[in-house]
């Protein structure tokens, strides 16, 4: 049997409903089963999972240390400015070698064995390798150039950094779709960027159900009681949800609008007419993109969002850690021409998301909740029906196409 | 050499400050505080990279309270307490009349069915200022270890 392959059982059921994705069933979010294949087909599969800003490695040597899916890998600039992305696993051994989240390098040496490698991973060199006073030391036919690192594929766009561990790749631009590229491209437009500083949080849950969170802007009008009163997303904005042709990959798409009662806040329990900021400065969003949204939040198959809220701008990585927890890794970033006053309004943002964000807390709160609920029941499964029953683009918010989408590129990658 | 007297004033502004947070009397969080202040919580990361991101950042008690505001009435999260331990108060006078504080703080959460964790742990770098009605902070940079927060960070510490 290939390795790749789900073992049919009936206990954990491993049948998806008959209904299709309008059903998600619950198995899929705590089976290890399941999990061991995502590892496999998706994230060391024929996708380009996003590992590093290129600005976070400008100069030759400059690397930092990141995951695809849960392999750990190094991401590396070399002396001819290309990058790399090595896995950071010794080939002797499978040593972990490198151990700084970040740094500069002439080559990376394991310090186990002190076999050495270059910045592109080529095996340079290995200690006693002749033997000493001629005992011991490899056999006669040991190649260095076979015991190099494993080498990721690497694509690049507008200093937006992606790796595979897959063959026959299409280029990211093809990944991506004609609509996706341009949404991708409204924020990443090719000026070089500047990182403004990381955020990580581990999230009880899921990996999946980040994925659903940000494919649903059904819960963002509701949910997010500060989003809403402060009229940053709301259902009554005109929206809409786009997906490339798979399903895979989705950017919803918002306007802001005022402070007011409307039809959308109406059945909003919570909406606040009253709430005023005490410092307005923590508010006072510019319109810096072309167009009328003013917020579009893309998700990348299989492990990124790319973020803009307003002003503050973020890649969230995905690193799952198991069935039933992922780490969440933001990184912050704005444009390298910004004025001083620019990159204090997106720091001064910046406290709407991560782990203290006035947005984010309910996300990261709402994810356990799911997963704790979800838990003990794989029998069972949640229901996808909010617009109705299709994956198709939609031009409001209150629906949940976007994860029928995802689930049936899901279910047809993972062979469900 | 500081003087005890002003040594054990400045350790009761720690005390009261970790009680206020702990009793989860936020609002009077900003009173600890001069108007015109800053506030951050940074992972150490961003600190010794001098990268500017911080979990919270205000820049006024307004910002402060905006924060108090939003915790209270628009965020959703599951319940829990708070235990502040901060310790290892050191006290510099830098000759202008404010006082730079630094402390290492550890802050123990526990959740509904779940044990007592560590929440965050790290140092205060802080400026403290003397009122009219007593110490207040000017300036109050929390520092973080762990750059992996375990979910939310949902209170100041």
């Amino acid at each position: 049997m290939d390795e790749s392959t789900i073992e049919r059982t009936n206990w954990p059921p491993r049948h998806w409903p008959d209904e299709g994705v309008t059903r998600v069933p619950y198995w899929i979010y705590t089976d290890p089963e399941i999990y061991r294949v995502e590892q496999q087909r998706i994230f060391c599969g024929p996708n380009w999972a996003y590992v590093a800003l290129e600005a976070e490695i400008p100069e030759p040597g400059n690397f930092v240390r990141t995951f695809v899916g849960e392999k750990p890998v190094v991401v590396v600039r070399d002396e001819e400015g290309s990058i790399n992305v090595l896995l950071n696993r010794c080939a002797h051994r499978g040593v972990e070698f490198c151990q700084a989240p970040h740094g500069t390098a002439k080559e990376f040496m394991c310090p186990y064995h002190q076999w050495t490698y270059d910045l592109r991973g080529a095996l340079r060199a290995v200690p006693f390798r002749r033997g000493v006073r001629r005992q011991g030391g490899m056999p006669e036919d040991f190649r260095l150039e076979e015991h190099g690192l494993t080498r990721l594929r690497v694509a690049r766009r507008h200093g937006v950094v992606f790796a595979s561990f897959g063959d026959d790749l299409p280029t990211i631009e093809n990944y991506l779709g004609p609509e996706m590229l341009h949404y991708f491209d409204r924020v990443l437009d090719g000026r070089p960027l500047s990182v403004l500083g990381y955020m990580r949080q581990r999230i009880g849950a899921n990996w999946k159900l980040m994925f659903e969170n940000i494919k649903d802007p059904y819960h963002a009008s509701l949910l997010h009681v500060f989003l809403v009163t402060f009229g940053l997303f709301r259902a009554d904005q005109p929206s809409s949800v786009r997906m490339d042709e798979s399903g895979m990959h989705s950017a919803l798409i918002s306007m802001r609008g005022e402070q007011k009662e409307s039809e959308g806040t109406s059945e909003m329990k919570s909406f606040r007419a009253d709430f005023k900021l005490a410092d307005p400065r923590l508010l006072d969003p510019v319109r810096e993109f072309p167009g009328n949204a003013t917020v579009v939040m893309q998700t990348i198959w299989p492990n990124l969002i790319v973020q803009q809220q307003s002003n503050t701008l973020a890649m969230r990585q995905l690193v799952p850690r198991g069935t039933y927890q992922f780490d969440l890794m933001w990184t912050f970033f704005g444009y390298a021409d910004d004025t001083p006053a620019m990159t204090q309004r997106r720091l001064r943002q910046a406290n709407l998301m991560g782990p203290s964000g006035f947005v984010s807390i309910d996300d990261g709160e709402i994810m356990e909740f799911s997963q704790q609920g979800i838990e003990t029941f794989p029998r069972d499964w949640g229901v996808v029906e909010m617009g109705g029953r299709t994956a198709t683009n939609e031009d409001h918010m209150v629906t949940e196409a976007a994860i029928r989408g995802f689930y049936r590129h899901y279910r047809a990658i993972m062979g469900l | 050499m500081i003087n005890p007297e002003l040594r054990n004033e400045v350790e009761t502004l720690y005390a009261d400050y970790g009680a206020a947070l702990d009793d989860n009397e936020l609002e009077r969080w900003p009173d600890f505080f001069v108007e015109d202040c800053i506030y951050k919580v940074v992972p150490r990361e961003n600190w010794e990279r001098n990268l500017p991101v911080a979990l919270m950042l205000c820049e006024s008690r307004g910002m402060l309270r905006d924060r108090v505001t939003a915790v209270r009435n628009t965020a959703v999260y599951a319940p829990r307490s708070l235990r502040h331990f901060i310790g290892q108060i050191r006290v510099k006078e830098d000759g202008s009349g404010l006082l730079r504080v630094s402390a290492n703080y550890m802050v123990l959460q526990t959740m509904v069915d779940e044990l007592t964790r560590i929440q965050n742990a790290g140092k205060y770098l802080d400026l403290i200022v003397r009122t009219e009605g007593g110490l207040r902070f000017k300036e109050k940079i929390c520092v973080f270890d762990s750059v992996l927060v375990p979910n939310s960070l949902i209170y100041p510490v």
